[in-house]
């Protein structure tokens, strides 16, 4: 189909008086638009109506529309899933940061216009993705047997989809089901409940949408999404199943009590764990105990242990403590804590353990827990007494001893370390570490489970966005993904299930799933070109792009997030979208008009971060602050897509300079894509060879992390950069222009 | 036939997310919020705990994923007066009060500039003034203005009317009513601030220099009535000293019984927000425990290292005011100490819990609550589901999973409304 643009300019909300509309029109009809309309309300129902007849008529079928932000009106200027848009931002980038009416202010509206129109050129619709001779499937794999994978079966399996429980012990019910009594996770949050796993139990095995494999490990998890090809070792026998999605509920495992010896455990056998509590509780064992005392944080909240706080044992030893004290109403029951940490409704289940009479005792330190003539003396601070106590005469110690998560378990995976050509000093990104916990086995150029992060959570690190692992398709549940209590359990497993349902849904449409929800661009490899240098495997954040021997690239675009890192790592630009491309990025830059060296207006060229560099930029205008007239800004799906050819060419073409606008990065990153901003940084420290080599001082290419809330700080940067570009003179390049 | 459609009361982050989860599930939803604008009270905070990052990121994305999916219908301005019928069928009607500003708006700010009339910024709790017409924050979405009809001096001045190129200004807009047929309801309406005010010994609503912990979130935005500038209400001068008072209405029988989740965090985190501004300011904390659960114990340390904290183990009894300096005294046990302290600072936060939404306004149908007014987990009304803060205190991420959840529960409704239906 040909291509045939609409350029319309909008001249409401002072655009008609800040410009010149017939020079900028003039402009835009450069590049030979189908037509090219002004309308002084593009937006209101005329406006509208004036592009949907042409539209219609056959006139357009893509449409550049100068005038707003596309923050603003997307409902109002989509035209359906067949008319490519591009949206120019004459409004919150020219007018509204530019003083109406002068030369510069013009120039920038016409570079904008040319720049839509050479972008649109080379954007086409995008097709869905569907693997070839492949079946898509919207089964769903639950890893993990206990409270946390069960809930998740059941609640998926509930909706309406097929799903596969997957649990290594012979029986289902995981950790939960040894529980003697459970804490409140319903009703007033004041009583012990009973244990709710074997009516879980019961559930998932009367459920017809769910498969149980006990005794079974994963072996082996090869594809991707929609498309995983599932190796379960049942006891010897290995059977395969095609699932889509994966929801990883292997849990936690009590943190190991022989390093607890400081706490007596080992030395005296009264001194036990929070398991050994439970297997007491259910065999009878209790009975009689006269004296009982808990101590918190045994493991947890400690560098030398465990650096966080378990989150669950606080309300455990609530629920243990009042446990004992229903077996012997007249026994004595001591919580040794550092802080109670029985948040929300919980709080109820504290009050409840202090009217059953249990004592709370604060401590900053336990210096000894000691046996003496078969009872227990525990000698600490105690921070209320302000002096060291000895509390003795117990017949058991319970060590509340903290959760690790399974992930943590195993050894570290080790990049090969290849012999790098010149960077020694250089510090490149590197990819999340992954353990060998041998729970998933996944066949990624990555390694083979879930990246983790900080103590061994395969954890997001989003605060907005808790379910997105690095692994598309693979949603963590429950403690395996951070320490939690029950309640939180139950619905992390429910999430997760949902999370699960709509990466097959979206996964069977061709469509990616979060952040970039929808969009249904891939990215396609030209793989003649490829020089097999691994950039692109490496540098995915999500693992998608597998390798074969002779390291060429295996993409399985089913994982992908189209965040377009790929195509920014890749020096022969092999890889380009429908709808996003090396070249396309290319021709925007070459639709700005850089100006004759004795014109004496510089350019400066911005690549920025659509996700939050670009809405800072609009509140800029929305703020009516003012910034250098000389930028001119391209946004970008992310940084990380961003190739250092667009960098070379800026600089060959005559820009004075380069700055890039992206997200945080660093521990507390704030990159959609994880590694985007971090990745372009690196890049960029590459460039100042190209630099030297046209003899320009690398001090002209640059870039900021900036947040969506520096809107007012990005007009001073912008500005300094000008000046300090000033100060370099103009780039010698523009004189072979 | 079932309704496969989902209805989700609240536009706050527990609303935003369980509407666009289902929607890019494939289902229809209708969002419908009480304010001018989505994003409800994280669109007020300044920073998030841990990572310190700001709310407007999150939202964006995912105002980006309403505006990329036309199964989500929002509407703003809007209250859900009642529900009737059963899981897979219910009927809803909708209040929707006049904004007085219609789809025309193009948010260019020409009302505002000729508008006689002004208002106490609700956005900013009554800190700063907006005009009569005004966009209700800069991050609004919908980008467009909405007219404050208590302030409004109405159709006999007009002049944002005239001034409107667009026609979008209607001053004699009314309130209107709609109907709709839905298949489950998803119940976000989020918290409020307990009212300070109540608990009358901290002095708030008398000194000047007493501020809630929401307020403190404003004047920490660069967005807010200062700038950013963290300074005494009384007098606008930079501060020496400053206390957090933890628990200021939670884990108290004659307020909120349960804990409000967040308040210890936010407080660490608003620390950090004062050490940014005053490298040599006093901050106390006055705490019972300090609940930094999970892995953010690791903020806690941080904070601690980073930031210098006083911490007074000891529940605050009361607060004074100098009337000569404006100082405040604290007057509290020290656990730790074993003394009485009086403490002057220049400035004090009451880190007020939540409050749940439905603490006031009660869901037009047979949900029962608890002692404190959150939705009790049981027994429920099948089809309607409680998400986020109307059930439990809990931060920003727990609210995300726990929208995540309901909304997989409000699927199911649907899903088993048809096979009966």
């Amino acid at each position: 189909m040909d291509k045939k643009i609409g350029l319309y300019i909008c001249t409401g909300c002072g655009i008609g008086e800040a410009l010149d509309i017939d020079a900028l029109t003039k402009a835009g009809q450069e590049d030979s638009p189908a037509c090219c309309k002004n309308h002084e309300f593009l937006c209101g129902e005329e406006g509208v109506q004036l592009i949907k007849q042409d539209i219609e008529s056959g006139e357009v079928n893509a449409v550049v529309i100068a005038g707003c932000s596309s923050r603003v009106n997307y409902d109002v200027f989509n035209f359906g899933p067949e008319v490519l848009v591009d949206r120019v931002s004459l409004r919150e980038q020219v007018v509204w940061t530019q003083p109406a009416g002068e030369e510069d202010t013009q120039m920038m509206a016409e570079d904008y216009v040319r720049m839509g129109m050479a972008k649109l050129g080379r954007m086409d619709l995008p097709e869905p993705y569907s693997p070839e001779g492949e079946e898509l499937v919207k089964t769903i794999m639950v890893v993990g047997g206990g409270l946390t994978g069960m809930t998740a079966a059941l609640e998926a399996a509930n909706a309406g989809y097929k799903t596969l429980l997957v649990e290594k012990e012979a029986a289902l019910g995981g950790w939960a089901a040894k529980l003697y009594k459970m804490a409140p996770i319903k009703g007033s949050f004041k009583e012990l409940q009973d244990n709710c796993i074997p009516e879980l139990i019961k559930q998932v095995e009367e459920n017809q949408n769910i498969t149980v494999y006990t005794g079974s490990k994963v072996e082996k998890t090869a594809n991707g999404p929609g498309m995983f090809d599932v190796t379960i070792n049942q006891g010897g026998k290995e059977v395969t199943e095609r699932v889509g999605s994966i929801v990883l509920a292997t849990g936690a495992k009590p943190y190991e009590a022989d390093k607890l010896g400081h706490l007596g455990y080992g030395k005296s056998d009264k001194v036990i764990t929070q398991a050994m509590f439970e297997e007491m509780a259910a065999n009878g064992q209790l009975k009689g105990v006269e004296k009982i005392g808990f101590i918190q944080c045994a493991g947890s909240r400690d560098e030398e242990h465990l650096p966080y706080c378990s989150a669950a044992c606080c309300v455990e030893s609530m629920k243990q403590s009042i446990t004992f004290k229903e077996i012997n109403p007249e026994g004595i029951a001591y919580v040794f804590y550092r802080d109670i940490r029985s948040t929300g409704q919980y709080e109820h289940f504290y009050k409840s353990a202090q009217e059953n009479g249990v004592i709370f005792v604060k401590y900053d330190q336990i210096d000894e827990v000691a046996e003496n003539e078969g009872k227990l003396t525990v000698t600490l601070d105690d921070v209320l007494m302000g002096e060291k106590t000895e509390a003795d005469e117990f017949d058991l110690i319970v060590l509340a001893n903290g959760m690790v998560p399974t992930t943590a378990l195993g050894e570290l995976v080790q990049e090969p370390v290849e012999e790098e050509e010149d960077n020694g000093d250089e510090e490149q990104p590197t990819q999340p570490p992954v353990i060998k916990a041998d729970l998933l086995n996944l066949e990624y150029r990555q390694g083979p489970e879930l990246p983790i992060l900080k103590y061994g959570f395969p954890d997001s690190h989003y605060i907005c966005f808790p379910y997105e692992t690095r692994r598309t398709g693979i949603y963590a549940a429950g403690a395996v993904r951070a320490p939690m209590d029950l309640v939180t359990t139950v619905e992390d497993a429910t999430g997760a299930a949902l999370k699960a349902i709509q990466c097959v849904e979206a996964t069977y449409e061709g469509k990616a799933v979060h952040p970039r929800s929808g969009d249904m661009s891939y990215p396609e490899f030209y793989m003649n070109r490829c020089t097999q240098c691994k950039r692109c495997t490496e540098e995915c954040p999500f693992g998608a792009i597998n390798e074969d021997e002779k390291a060429n690239p295996l993409p399985n675009p089913t994982r992908c997030r189209r965040c377009g890192t790929c195509m920014g790592a890749c020096p022969e630009r092999i890889i380009s979208f429908k709808n996003y491309s090396v070249p396309m990025v290319g021709n925007m830059i070459k639709a700005i008009e850089v100006p004759e060296e004795d014109e004496e207006k510089p350019r400066i060229l911005i690549f920025a971060c659509e996700n939050d560099a670009i809405p800072a930029l609009d509140m800029a205008g929305i703020n009516r602050l003012n910034y250098n007239a000389w930028v001119r800004i391209i946004p970008l799906r992310c940084l990380g897509s961003l190739n250092l050819i667009w960098v070379n060419d800026a600089m060959s073409s005559g820009f004075d300079g380069v700055f890039l606008l992206g997200c945080k990065h660093g521990d507390d990153y704030q990159c959609h894509f994880m590694k985007g901003s971090e990745l372009a940084e690196y890049r960029l420290g590459k460039v100042s060879e190209t630099l030297d080599r046209l003899g320009l001082e690398s001090e002209r290419v640059r870039m900021a992390q900036v947040t969506i809330m520096d809107y007012d700080k990005i007009p001073q940067m912008l500005d300094d950069f000008a000046e300090e570009l000033d100060e370099l003179g103009p780039n010698p390049m523009k004189d072979f222009q | 036939m079932a309704n496969k459609s989902i209805l989700v009361v609240g536009g706050g982050i527990s609303g935003l997310t369980a509407a666009v989860e289902a929607a890019e599930v494939g289902y229809e939803v209708f969002l419908v919020e009480k304010n001018p604008y989505l994003g409800g009270r994280v669109a007020q905070l300044n920073q998030y705990f841990p990572k310190l990052c700001p709310p407007n990121c999150g939202l964006e994305i995912n105002f980006q994923r309403i505006k990329n999916n036309p199964k989500v219908r929002f509407i703003t301005d809007s209250v859900v007066e009642n529900i009737s019928g059963e899981a897979g069928n219910f009927d809803v009607t909708v209040k929707t009060n006049p904004r007085y500003v219609n789809e025309n708006c193009t948010g260019c700010n020409k009302c505002a500039e000729v508008c006689p009339a002004e208002r106490d910024c609700a956005f900013d709790y009554g800190m700063s003034k907006t005009k009569a017409i005004y966009l209700p924050h800069q991050f609004a979405f919908p980008m467009r203005f909405a007219i404050d009809s208590e302030a409004c001096q109405g159709s006999e001045c007009g002049k944002c009317a005239e001034a409107c190129p667009y026609g979008a200004i209607d001053l004699k807009m009314e309130a209107k009513t709609t109907t709709f047929n839905v298949g489950a309801v998803v119940w976000a309406a989020g918290w409020d601030p307990y009212d300070a005010k109540k608990i009358s010994y901290y002095g708030f609503g008398q000194s000047e220099n007493v501020i809630t912990n929401v307020m403190l979130e404003r004047l920490a935005a660069p967005s807010g009535p200062t700038k950013g500038k963290i300074v005494r209400p009384s007098d606008g001068k930079e501060i020496n000293s400053i206390a957090f008072i933890q628990c200021a209405g939670s884990r108290d029988e004659n307020h909120l019984n349960c804990c409000s989740s967040v308040c210890c965090l936010a407080s660490l985190k608003q620390a950090t927000y004062v050490r940014e501004q005053y490298p040599d300011a006093k901050i106390s904390v006055y705490f019972i425990d300090i609940r930094a659960r999970g892995k953010f114990e690791d903020f806690y340390t941080r904070v601690q290292g980073e930031v210098g904290l006083n911490l007074i183990k000891g529940k605050a009894g009361d607060i004074k005011e100098d009337p000569q300096t404006k100082q405040l005294i604290v007057h509290a046990e020290d656990q730790v100490a074993g003394k009485i302290t009086d403490e002057k600072y220049d400035l004090v936060v009451l880190a007020t819990g939540m409050a749940p939404a439905t603490r006031e306004f009660k869901v037009p149908a047979g949900v029962s609550y608890d002692e404190d007014g959150f939705i009790a987990s049981d027994p429920q009304v099948p089809g309607i589901y409680a998400a986020g803060c109307v059930k439990r205190p809990m931060d920003v991420a727990a609210c995300v999973q726990d929208a995540t959840a309901a909304t997989l529960k409000a699927i199911q409704s649907t899903v088993r409304g048809q096979n009966n239906g």
